[in-house]
């Protein structure tokens, strides 16, 4: 798998895919709180595109991530989580209650920015652990 | 909208069905995997024929897939046969 499997038609799709795939992508993310989509799904999208160039391309990509920038992007992911929640009860209000922000926006758009920041930080974990979840796959050794 | 009584509803899940005997009765994995990938469509169309979009979202996402594409490279490390 550290080759690719790079047969020149395969190369072509994915060239023109790819930029398509992470741009649905960050738009599930960023419309998830009024339309289908969020968090979860915009990430998987943007671990589907990264993988895609993986598979087709193998290491030459480029865009390998490395199994420890997974690990930072995840931990950021749940960071951010945990942290916008954690504001919640820090600013008098409870367990992920955007209201209770101290933003000088009107109820709903302070409401609708908590909320943007959770999805982003969900996108986030969910493409490290699905590109970790990959990288195992492919390196684990044969002694294991 | 009775779904139950919805032809497009029976019709995709008879699919499925046929889908899942298949999954289960072939003897190549990779074949049981593509034809899994089949009836993650399949379900995730009944989904939206249901009205459950965000559901049929993450089925397709997720099930037809992120899970396919790990399934393949499991298969690859291993020898391809079901036994």
């Amino acid at each position: 798998m550290n080759s690719g499997f790079g047969s020149p038609a395969l190369d072509a799709a994915s060239r023109l895919m790819t930029p398509f795939m992470l741009m649905f992508g960050a738009y599930v993310v960023v419309y998830g709180h009024d339309s289908p989509g969020g968090g979860f799904q915009g990430g998987v999208i943007i671990a589907a595109c990264l993988i895609l160039v993986r598979l087709v391309r193998g290491r030459a990509a480029g865009w390998v991530m490395p199994p420890e920038v997974a690990v930072v992007l995840l931990c950021t992911g749940a960071g951010i989580f945990a942290g916008v929640g954690l504001l919640g009860p820090i600013f008098g209000g409870h367990f992920l209650d955007y209201s209770a922000l101290p933003l000088p926006l009107a109820p709903a758009e302070v409401r609708a920015a908590g909320s943007l920041a959770v999805e982003i930080g969900v996108a986030l974990a969910v493409t490290g652990v699905l590109e970790l979840i990959f990288d195992v796959l492919v390196e684990a050794r044969d002694d294991a | 909208m009775t779904a139950a009584f919805d032809p497009l509803a029976i019709a995709f899940l008879g699919l499925m069905i046929v889908c899942a005997i298949a999954a289960l009765s072939v003897r190549d994995l990779m074949t049981a995997v593509v034809v899994f990938g089949a009836f993650s469509f399949f379900s995730a169309t009944y989904f939206a024929i249901l009205g459950a979009v965000d559901v049929a979202f993450t089925e397709a996402a997720v099930g037809a897939a992120i899970t396919a594409v790990f399934f393949v490279t499991a298969i690859f490390r291993t020898d391809r046969g079901a036994d």
